[in-house]
């Protein structure tokens, strides 16, 4: 068995071909840099930032219809603190907040049941967005809301799936080498989808946890893969990713959600890549994302060319002059889990 | 009982409100003459700071926004090297709030106020329209003890110490508006003791900061620009408690960007550095404390990971919202 010492060490002193590794997860890449994981590696090995923030791909008309309802006579509109700052075609929830839209930030998602009990004269939208990850609360929050018979508050989900994504970036984006994968994630999928993947597209797939020293394991893992030309799924998060995921929180996600196409911004539509309310529950729907969603690009906003690990942030033109946290112009400058975003505040520039 | 309008009236239900709860608990021969003005002895110069107090929750784990609002101003105050004297508390109540709750944090500003040696002379009382919210503001003035400490006086080589554990009370108050249980106390306390064993010990403080709103990342990025000089920390010795590194870990906020009310840094010779370490550690509230990094060549923030790895730590960016994935 090696040590951290000696793994690190032949990172630092890695001179084979260039690798690109995809770190598809948010919390990956602000982990990359909380452990100053690049200063770590060999410059031949770059880390480059995913579509793994779930506010950086909802697309600009969903939060159009969001803001409508925020405008709206006896509306509010729960949100997490992530949307707050992102633009729709014109407006933010927080610029429509100071005209005096009803919007409410949420610590919990649970606590919007509260709100609608607390306020039974108040219609409540609550902006559902996410992953997988987010999805079995979102369907707890449909089970509290059907069993106490709520009838003031509806879910607009934008609950993106992200293995379909990734696909699409095999398919359409040759430059990348290997993925290291969400442990969050693959903690409700399993990891036996990123086998399929790994096999069919002939490259690393490697489920990492979200520790420095997780995330060095997995960068040596695809390493080695890539240098021995093997190209297959490794699971080092086995605490908690088993191969079939986790079966109550999949089978819950299945009771109120199924499988659709979906937009994404910067990307466009892709198949079967959200998780939308079945058709029993149109009532509790508020507007959810479909594919005719659609999107207004910023002039010189390069967020597609990062999500898609095309670039990384600073090679965007806007990147820390005309767009800044205090002042986004792109989603992924805005999300605290989007790359332009961590990467300014990193100054890792 | 709760506040309304006539409460702010000044007529009799403000001469009431006044008597049975602010003078009660504020008691001091100052105050109690209930002058226009307070009539103050100081020698020589002085430090002079105002800070407003907003939080909610009112009522958390470890404190309350009135001990916050004597201890917020007694820290500014310290950390000029100054013996905080005098304060004056101002109240902006809305309708609706509760009278026992009035009470309970006059009762705790007197207990904070006592601890921290200063008296609460002068104050005032409005009612506005509202849903039972309390603000307060809080302006204080302390005798200086120590000159030349300042924020641009840092120099090469200088140790830095931090007086204990980051991210209690941030991680308090998140807890208490998200109603997530657990044992995490805010750290909100006065910093007098610390401040006074530092000067006592002869150790020549070149500045000293509280580390409260932007975290401990966001004052050493102010230390590095006032001073012209970089800034190096080692993650490794970081003082922060297990339950506090869960918290922060399932929420994904960053202990070096939590708001702490009862830390500091002093910023010290390097040959002083151990016996300014001691001095703070016999301190109450010191007890953690930690040198944490060093002032160095060139600019900006950057701490040493753990894993030996480099990071340049920025000022915060916005608010640290708790993520959604």
């Amino acid at each position: 068995m090696k040590t951290l010492e000696s793994i690190k060490r032949e990172l630092k002193e890695y001179d084979g071909k260039d690798i690109k590794i995809m770190e598809v997860c948010g919390t990956h890449t602000s982990s990359i840099f909380k452990n100053g994981i690049r200063s770590l590696i060999s410059s031949r090995i770059q880390l480059i930032s995913g579509p793994g923030c779930p506010v950086c791909v909802t697309a600009s008309s969903y939060i159009d219809r969001l803001l409508e309802y925020a405008l709206k006579d006896n509306h509010c509109v729960l949100t997490f603190g992530d949307m707050m700052k992102v633009k729709g075609s014109k407006l933010s929830l927080t610029e429509a907040k100071a005209m005096g839209g009803n919007v409410k930030i949420l610590y919990s998602p649970l606590s919007a049941i509260k709100a609608a009990i607390k306020s039974p004269d108040t219609q409540f939208v609550f902006a559902a967005v996410g992953f997988e990850t987010t999805a079995p609360i979102y369907a707890l929050m449909m089970e509290e809301i059907i069993k106490n018979g709520i009838k003031n508050l509806r879910l607009m989900t934008s609950i993106k799936t992200i293995m379909p994504a990734v696909s699409y970036i095999c398919v359409n984006e040759e430059n990348i080498d290997a993925f290291l994968c969400p442990g969050h994630v693959s903690v409700i999928t399993g990891s036996s989808l990123y086998r399929e993947m790994a096999l069919k597209y002939r490259k690393p797939f490697v489920i990492g946890g979200f520790d420095g020293e997780h995330i060095i394991a997995a960068i040596y893992e695809i390493v080695r893969q890539i240098s021995s030309k093997e190209y297959d799924m490794k699971n080092m998060y086995q605490s908690a990713v088993s191969s079939e995921g986790n079966q109550k929180a999949k089978a819950l996600i299945d009771k109120y959600f199924e499988v659709a196409d979906d937009y994404w911004r910067g990307i466009g539509i892709i198949k079967d890549s959200a998780l939308r309310l079945r058709p029993e529950y149109k009532d509790f729907d508020a507007g959810s994302t479909t594919s005719e969603d659609v999107d207004i690009t910023p002039p010189g906003c390069k967020c597609t060319d990062v999500i898609l690990g095309r670039i990384t942030p600073a090679k965007c033109p806007l990147f820390g002059g005309a767009c800044t946290p205090l002042n986004a112009v792109g989603p992924c400058m805005v999300s605290s889990e989007g790359a332009c975003g961590i990467w300014y505040r990193n100054s890792e520039v | 009982m709760k506040i309304n309008m006539s409460h702010g009236s000044g007529g009799k239900q403000t001469g009431d409100l006044i008597n049975q709860i602010f003078l009660k608990h504020f008691d001091n021969n100052i105050l109690n003459r209930l002058e226009d003005a307070a009539v103050l002895d100081i020698k020589g110069k002085i430090a002079y700071t105002t800070d407003s107090f907003v939080v909610t929750p009112l009522f958390f784990n470890g404190g309350d926004i009135g001990k916050l609002a004597v201890c917020g101003t007694v820290n500014d105050i310290s950390m000029m090297g100054a013996i905080p004297k005098y304060l004056t508390a101002g109240f902006i109540i809305e309708e609706g709030a509760e009278i026992e709750d009035i009470d309970k944090i006059a009762l705790s500003m007197k207990l904070a106020a006592e601890e921290a040696g200063i008296k609460i002379v002068a104050g005032d009382t409005k009612v506005i329209e509202g849903h039972g919210g309390i603000y307060i503001n809080t302006s204080g003035i302390g005798e200086i003890a120590k000159e030349g400490i300042s924020i641009s006086s840092c120099q090469k080589g200088d140790a830095i110490i931090l007086s204990g554990n980051l991210g209690d009370h941030h991680a308090a108050i998140m807890s208490g508006r998200m109603e997530i249980e657990n044992n995490i106390k805010s750290d909100c306390a006065p910093l007098t003791s610390i401040v006074k064993n530092l000067i006592e010990s002869n150790i020549d403080v070149h500045c000293m900061r509280d580390v409260t709103r932007g975290g401990l990342a966001t004052v050493l990025n102010e230390i590095s620009s006032a001073s012209s000089c970089g800034v190096e920390i080692y993650e490794a010795v970081l003082p922060i408690s297990n339950e506090v590194k869960g918290f922060c870990s399932i929420l994904g906020l960053d202990p070096l960007y939590m708001a702490n009310e009862g830390k500091m840094i002093a910023v010290v010779p390097d040959n002083q550095a151990e016996t300014a370490l001691q001095a703070v550690r016999k301190s109450k509230y010191g007890e953690n404390a930690q040198i944490i990094g060093r002032v160095v060549d060139g600019s900006g923030v950057t701490m040493v990971t753990t894993l030996q790895g480099s990071r340049i730590l920025d000022v915060l960016y916005g608010e640290g919202l708790p993520r959604i994935c």
